[in-house]
């Protein structure tokens, strides 16, 4: 009976202090491989000269393809032949998806589900096996390999979960002589057809602080709201910040909330405390609603603040009147692999890196973008692209997900 | 004669008694609150001010209130690692069934306390009767409880819900002059802690530290042990309830809030001087060990230690707070008999208890006759008991 009690009572201190001390088990993406040692490190890891250069350049191009349907348009395409996968009938598609655990992937799943409906009645994919990773490199890296030997599959979509841990497993698939497309995070290598994404996170990063060193002066306080450390496309888009504000003087403390709306709203209210903030910039809008809550709640004025196109946080925008601005990681995205499909097995060029639009939703546009959602729910996306497919908007509104 | 004297003590020995009973675990989480406050408010002056604290305190009572329920969990001898998925499957029921229809809100209500309490007396009963290490039932209903809530959201938040049941949470009385608003949340947190202290007196609360003390003499005694041990789960389950409404209101609802409030609120009750394995300790001391941890983390914020390693520094200092509240305990075992605190045993003159705790090897033994006349609080005798666990 003691004995048993010691020997739980260890347990349960050791894991008390793992999740206190921040090793939260939550592995979502985090790829300790890449994770870096310490903050100092960290930041100059993260920032990379050339890709800020490219992705800074690529915010102003007019991007090419069909107008009103930006999910088929190229940024700077490079083409590659695809003949030599070209072929008739109904093929079956298998999908390594890294997960639906956020509002973002659960709308970007809908979407591409229906969209799945529509090339299969037009004869072009006979079904989509999907493996859901559940946010686990070790899983995705099995359910590629199942695909790989057991899935009778003639394309491979990989949505990875990790840059560096799913670059074996890729190879491998593209071993098969099979087409591979890869979107949203990337793999060390190019042996896929396309690797579909739009602009990316220094994008994102320069898009959002230049809207707040505009509105805001030299020396104000800006409090930083980041999900999780580690994973490139949220690392890039706070590496591309932080050197601006830092450039033009503004004082930008950065802190990790895991997206919980109480670790944020303390995170606020701490900040209240100490003095005036100005401004606020999140790399992932989830949790924005409670960001702005805690200034009602400190009878602050409200900020400048850059959140994201998830409905939530357009609303309260709406609402409160505040300067805001909403970054976009195009969720339409989630259609383009299958449409890639459709033209790989059709013989037709794809871009071997295929960036896709990305613009941010600004103040103008704003009223454009809740009225064309108004029945959505609070988690669904404005710019998810799915208002030319089946179901829309019921399936999106009652979140069938499949 | 003596007893006179006793019942009078000099001012010297009041103070003397005061500082033992800081630097005592009991008294160590309270010392450890007081330098944390102090610090932070050197750090940043307007925290001390009596609106700015009411905010903090306000905050910190939904992790408070769960402590407070895995206080009686831990101190009859079990663990719950279910509060935090309690917390997190409550707060995504409210979401989703009250919506933005208030008319909802009190029909919900009850059907959260009902399930909250469904799910104590199911992790009672699986450790009473099929005799599972709650340990290992709690972990499996934490998995159990954040699986329904991943099919149920599919892991993303849903919308809050009306708010008016946000209100709980979130308002409270306004226009109080001094503190401005005396949020809900600050009322609920001293009613619990009230109820709290008040039936840890009681015959049933003495009970429940008695059987998580030995539970073998608890047993002998007459106590039921399996409706005892069910009712400690019951209680901790409905207090992770009542932290998901409050945390509704504060937060919103999202698939990660109450993530981790079962490890904050044991580390809460360990640095409340509470012993893991059961039988000691004292419920205000558990909700003060929730007011330091958090009082930890803003003095972090407002220091303005890095994101990036604010964790470690975190993980570091609450070792070192543990740390401390065992080996005083040692310390205090092996040296003073009992240090007595005013008010909690004056019955018990001192020197009775001294002579048991030196022979630590007979205390095994030395129990049985003891243990179920005097179910107090800090029963010496036990001590000994304890050392031989720690040591092992």
């Amino acid at each position: 009976m003691r004995r048993r009690y010691t020997v739980a009572s260890a347990m349960v201190g050791a894991v008390a202090l793992m999740t206190l001390a921040g090793c939260t088990t939550d592995p979502s993406v985090t790829d300790s491989s890449e994770a870096p040692e310490s903050s100092e490190e960290a930041s100059v890891e993260w920032f990379d000269q050339a890709l800020f250069d490219k992705q800074n350049a690529e915010r102003t191009v007019v991007p090419e393809g069909p107008e009103g349907q930006p999910w088929l348009q190229t940024i700077n395409a490079e083409l590659v032949d695809t003949a030599q996968y070209a072929s008739t009938g109904a093929k079956k598609a298998c999908f390594a998806n890294a997960s639906i655990s956020n509002p973002w992937r659960q709308t970007g799943w809908i979407t591409m589900n229906q969209q799945l409906k529509v090339l299969q009645d037009a004869g072009v994919i006979s079904a989509m096996e999907t493996r859901d990773a559940q946010d686990s490199d070790d899983t995705q890296i099995a359910d590629i390999d199942y695909f790989i030997n057991e899935g009778n599959c003639d394309i491979f979509l990989i949505s990875p979960n990790s840059t560096a841990a799913m670059t074996p497993a890729v190879e491998r698939a593209c071993d098969t002589g099979k087409p591979v497309v890869v979107f949203d995070r990337g793999v060390q290598t190019d042996c896929p057809v396309t690797f579909i994404h739009p602009i990316g996170g220094f994008a994102w990063g320069i898009d959002t602080a230049e809207f707040l060193i505009d509105n805001l002066e030299q020396g104000d306080k800006v409090v930083a709201l980041r999900i999780l450390p580690g994973v490139d496309v949220l690392e890039q888009r706070w590496a591309a910040a932080e050197k601006l504000f830092d450039e033009a003087g503004i004082d930008a403390v950065d802190y990790f909330t895991g997206a919980d709306p109480a670790e944020i709203k303390k995170i606020i209210s701490d900040e209240l405390a100490k003095g005036d903030v100005k401004g606020i910039w999140m790399d992932a809008g989830d949790g924005a609603v409670a960001a702005i809550e805690a200034f009602e709640d400190a009878g602050a004025d409200y900020p400048v603040m850059t959140g994201e196109d998830e409905m939530s946080f357009l609303r309260k925008w709406k609402e409160t009147g505040l300067t805001g601005l909403a970054p976009v990681y195009s969720n339409f995205q989630w259609r383009t692999p299958l449409l890639a499909a459709q033209k790989i097995f059709a013989g037709e060029q794809v871009p071997a890196e295929w960036v896709l639009p990305q613009s941010p939703i600004t103040a103008e546009e704003v009223d454009g973008y809740l009225a064309l959602n108004e029945g959505m729910p609070d988690g669904h996306y404005a710019k998810f692209g799915g208002e030319d497919l089946p179901g829309y908007p019921q399936v999106w509104e009652d979140r069938v997900v499949p | 004669m003596t007893a006179a004297t006793e019942l009078r003590p000099s001012v010297g020995q009041r103070l003397a008694g005061l500082a033992r009973t800081l630097i005592s675990p009991r008294g160590a989480v309270f010392l450890l609150l007081v330098v944390l406050l102090v610090a932070i408010a050197a750090l940043n002056p307007s925290f001390a001010e009596p609106s700015q604290f009411i905010r903090f305190i306000q905050r910190v009572a939904p992790v408070a209130i769960v402590a407070i329920g895995q206080y009686f969990v831990i101190v009859g001898g079990e663990f719950d690692l279910s509060m935090g998925s309690v917390v997190t499957a409550q707060v995504v029921i409210a979401g989703n069934l009250i919506g933005q229809d208030e008319a909802k809100a009190l029909p919900v209500l009850a059907l959260m306390l009902g399930f909250g309490a469904l799910i104590g007396l199911v992790n009672g009963l699986i450790v009473s009767f099929l005799k599972v290490p709650s340990f290992i039932v709690t972990l499996g209903m934490m998995l159990a409880l954040l699986g329904a809530v991943l099919y149920w959201t599919g892991g993303a938040a849903t919308g809050n819900p009306a708010d008016g049941f946000r209100e709980i949470g979130r308002g409270g009385i306004r226009g109080i002059p001094v503190i401005d608003i005396l949020p809900w949340s600050v009322v609920i947190l001293v009613v619990v802690l009230a109820l709290a202290v008040w039936f840890a007196k009681r015959p049933f609360g003495r009970t429940i530290i008695a059987l998580g003390d030995n539970p073998t003499t608890a047993r002998f005694s007459g106590t039921r042990s399996w409706w005892v041990k069910t009712s400690t789960f019951m209680i901790s389950s409905l207090s992770a309830t009542v932290a998901g409404v409050l945390l509704v209101g504060y937060a919103g609802v999202h698939p990660s809030v109450g993530r981790g409030y079962e490890f904050t609120a044991i580390t809460a009750v360990v640095l409340g001087g509470v012993v893991l394995g059961g039988g000691r300790g004292w419920v205000v001391a558990a909700a003060a060990g929730a007011f330091a941890l958090e009082a930890l983390f803003t003095l972090l914020n407002f220091a303005g230690v890095p994101s990036t390693y604010r964790d470690a520094v975190q993980g570091a200092i609450i070792i070192l707070a543990v740390a401390y509240s065992a080996t005083t305990f040692r310390a205090r075992r092996r040296g003073r008999a009992l240090e007595a605190p005013a008010g909690q045993s004056p019955g018990t003159p001192p020197p009775q208890a001294a002579p048991e705790t030196s022979p630590a090897s007979g205390a095994k033994t030395d129990d049985s006759p003891e243990t179920p006349a005097t179910p107090a609080p800090i029963p010496s005798t036990q001590r000994a008991d304890n050392e031989t666990k720690g040591g092992s």
